[in-house]
């Protein structure tokens, strides 16, 4: 088991490097720098962008920023600034003074990492995931239980649109209803210290996981309905609630619990589009702004995350498998 | 298979016989039977009109299209559409724009008819490139195996492990101003990127269905009767694994319009064009991204687009469904 998941967690490294040196080829072969500006506004001079360029060590060989962004290197004053390895994600080329890492995990004064803007989407994500297993399980349970059934029909209708319909689209047929004719919500709230507001945004973002969480639960159902030691719990005379909750259910819930850990890692990197959307103040929103600002450090560092955050979550879904299913051995 | 020997209500011989004639005579392929199995599948008929039909709106948006998508008309900014009787900023309803108008008075349906060809495209065009790339390799790896093979299922590795629409949007930012960029207004660069993820899940379907058809007797027979490489690759096994690549065809157009709305929501897909001759002026998610700001007051800017996209992406899944129940019968309901 220890050496499987070192060797999981060694997987991580090729992923790392491979994902880092797509993001910097591709940075570097753009056309311009971080410094330029849109042609309509006042453009940052030659020889400031020079004292930048050296202050970034953007002067240097390509080969040598690549090495000093993921091990790192002495700075102008001479001091060994560490990379990548030590978790440095360099400074952002936009946000003055301050390093990628600060920008996403560093909350605001005197509060906790919650508060932090990838703590905003980590919550985000923690409360969709919620909305997708209340909601998606019982679903799936219903729909199994009661196949070819109304409730079934109605279910696999939900279902079928929240796994095609991409969030954002759901995202704006819900804003329409819930906020732009009902008035029931407030788009972009004032604070995001209340649960209410929370509530809508956490719905958009989870409902594709409640759908595939729906869908996966009453493929699982069905199947281990035809099992033999279901029949056999029943002949033995066992009620029928002890034979769907002992029995049904917690065996065909192994799947679904693998697909959760990945479902999150979905739920906290796919969310850029909901946190724009309703003015979220998390990670997602600080991508697609660094996008707009062209903060190249910015985009690779978030990238890299992200990258991390679904990697993780795929090494995860082994590991629990191993846990809740004895019959699979690793090899 | 299903035969139907006599028909107990009539019970007359001779149309016995005419039916045991009729079905010596007319064999029925795997392809026919598919076929069959899908037109009785009602979603997937559904869908497949669907398609039809938002592809004929595409080809002839430039016929059907009421209004110059381009065209500005002052004054009528923000006009609402006909089941709202007086906008929030005043204006009133008009026959001619039956969906309403965007800030600047363009017609809000025929800018979405002319968005449909956007997203058609992206749903056709770069997939017959990923088919043809991916079944080829898929095909020499699977059968030749070895260093091709091995270097193919490194490649996956690193693609899988990419966040795809994380790479899309690197792609989308960094080469936008390039001239491959600018090429097809943007698109020609998206259509690069959905090709160089996606062909790689083609090759590797592929390769598993060689991999287990070249055990196959009727590879050992092809083989004994002399057949070369390239016969029992192209004759015998491609034919063979087409079944899953047409399922997945239909499975991941949807993903690949929904990327680009996406890219178009973000501001990084098509480039909207303000010249009239082009063929692609808008797409729905840059109609989306331009109807954003409004959507408290003037929500109809992004209802068309977003009702657009739903259909069509719902219309491709309904039809990956029924495929994959009529070319595969075994998979049928576990999904």
């Amino acid at each position: 088991m220890g050496k499987f998941l070192l060797r999981r967690m060694l997987w991580l490294i090729p992923v790392i490097l491979v994902v880092s040196t797509i993001t910097f080829v591709l940075m570097h072969a753009a056309p311009g720098g971080p410094w330029d500006r849109d042609l309509s506004a006042r453009q940052v001079d030659p020889v400031t962008q020079k004292m930048l360029n050296e202050y970034y060590g953007l002067d240097k060989p390509l080969w040598r920023q690549f090495t000093a962004y993921l091990i790192g290197d002495t700075n102008s004053k001479g001091k060994f600034i560490c990379g990548l390895i030590c978790g440095n994600l360099g400074p952002s080329y936009r946000q003055r003074g301050l390093t990628i890492q600060q920008i996403l995990f560093m909350p605001p004064e005197e509060k906790s990492i919650i508060y932090s803007r990838f703590g905003y989407s980590m919550r985000l994500g923690v409360y969709s995931l919620l909305f997708a297993i209340l909601i998606g399980i019982p679903a799936g349970v219903l729909s199994a239980l009661k196949q070819n059934t109304m409730t079934d029909y109605i279910s696999l209708f939900i279902v079928t649109i929240g796994i095609s319909v991409p969030n954002f689209v759901m995202a704006i047929f819900l804003i329409i209803i819930f906020a732009s004719t009902l008035h029931m919500v407030n788009i972009v709230p004032r604070s995001w210290d209340e649960v209410s507001v929370w509530v809508l945004p956490a719905v958009i973002l989870g409902f594709g996981t409640m759908a595939r969480t729906a869908r996966l639960t009453r493929a699982s159902m069905l199947e281990t309905m035809r099992q033999d030691y279901i029949r056999t719990a029943r002949s033995k005379g066992l009620a029928e609630r002890v034979v769907i909750v002992r029995h049904m259910i917690k065996n065909s819930l192994i799947p679904v619990v693998t697909m959760l850990g990945p479902a999150l890692a979905g739920l906290v990197t796919g969310s850029f589009i909901i946190e724009t959307m309703f003015g979220f103040p998390g990670m997602g929103r600080a991508y697609v702004t660094a996008i707009g600002q062209r903060d190249y450090s910015m985009i690779m560092g978030t990238t890299l995350i992200y990258a991390v955050l679904v990697a993780l979550a795929n090494v995860s879904v082994d590991m629990i498998y191993v846990f809740l299913d004895p019959r699979i051995r690793l090899e | 298979m299903t035969t139907q020997v006599s028909h107990p209500s009539t019970g007359q011989t001779q149309a016995h016989i005419a039916n045991l004639t009729m079905m010596t005579v007319k064999p029925r392929s795997l392809w026919q039977d598919a076929w069959s199995r899908l037109i009785k599948n009602k979603a997937s008929v559904i869908g497949m009109v669907v398609i039809v039909i938002f592809t004929l709106l595409a080809i002839f948006a430039s016929v059907i299209a009421p209004h110059n998508p381009l065209q500005i008309n002052s004054g009528k900014g923000f006009t609402p559409p006909m089941w709202i009787p007086v906008g929030p900023n005043g204006v009133p309803a008009d026959p001619n724009f039956i969906f309403g108008t965007d800030t600047l008075g363009r017609d809000v349906l025929s800018r979405t008819l002319y968005g449909a060809r956007v997203s058609m495209t992206v749903g056709f065009l770069p997939t017959f490139i990923i088919i043809f790339v991916g079944t080829i390799v898929g095909l020499f790896a699977g059968y030749r195996g070895g260093r091709i093979d091995n270097l193919l299922m490194r490649i996956t590795d690193v693609v899988y492990a990419f966040p795809d629409l994380l790479f899309f949007i690197i792609v989308m930012v960094t080469l936008r101003q390039t001239p491959i960029g600018q090429m097809m207004n943007g698109l020609f660069l998206l259509f690069s990127a959905l090709a160089v993820v996606n062909w790689v899940g083609f090759a590797r379907i592929v390769r598993g269905q060689v991999l287990s058809l070249k055990e196959k007797e009727f590879v050992e027979a092809a083989r004994c009767i002399g057949a070369t490489d390239s016969r029992i690759m192209f004759r015998h096994l491609l034919p063979n694994s087409l079944g899953p690549v047409i399922i997945l065809t239909a499975m991941s157009i949807p993903g690949m319009i929904i990327t680009e709305a996406v890219l178009g929501y973000l501001g990084l897909g098509l480039i909207p064009s303000t010249n009239p001759k082009d063929f692609f002026i808008t797409s729905w998610g840059a109609s989306m991204l331009e109807g954003q700001t409004a959507i408290n007051a003037q929500p109809w800017l992004l209802l068309l687009p977003a009702i657009a996209v739903s259909l069509v992406v719902l219309a491709f899944t309904f039809l990956g469904d029924g495929l994959r129940d009529a070319l595969d019968p075994r998979l049928q309901g576990t999904q």
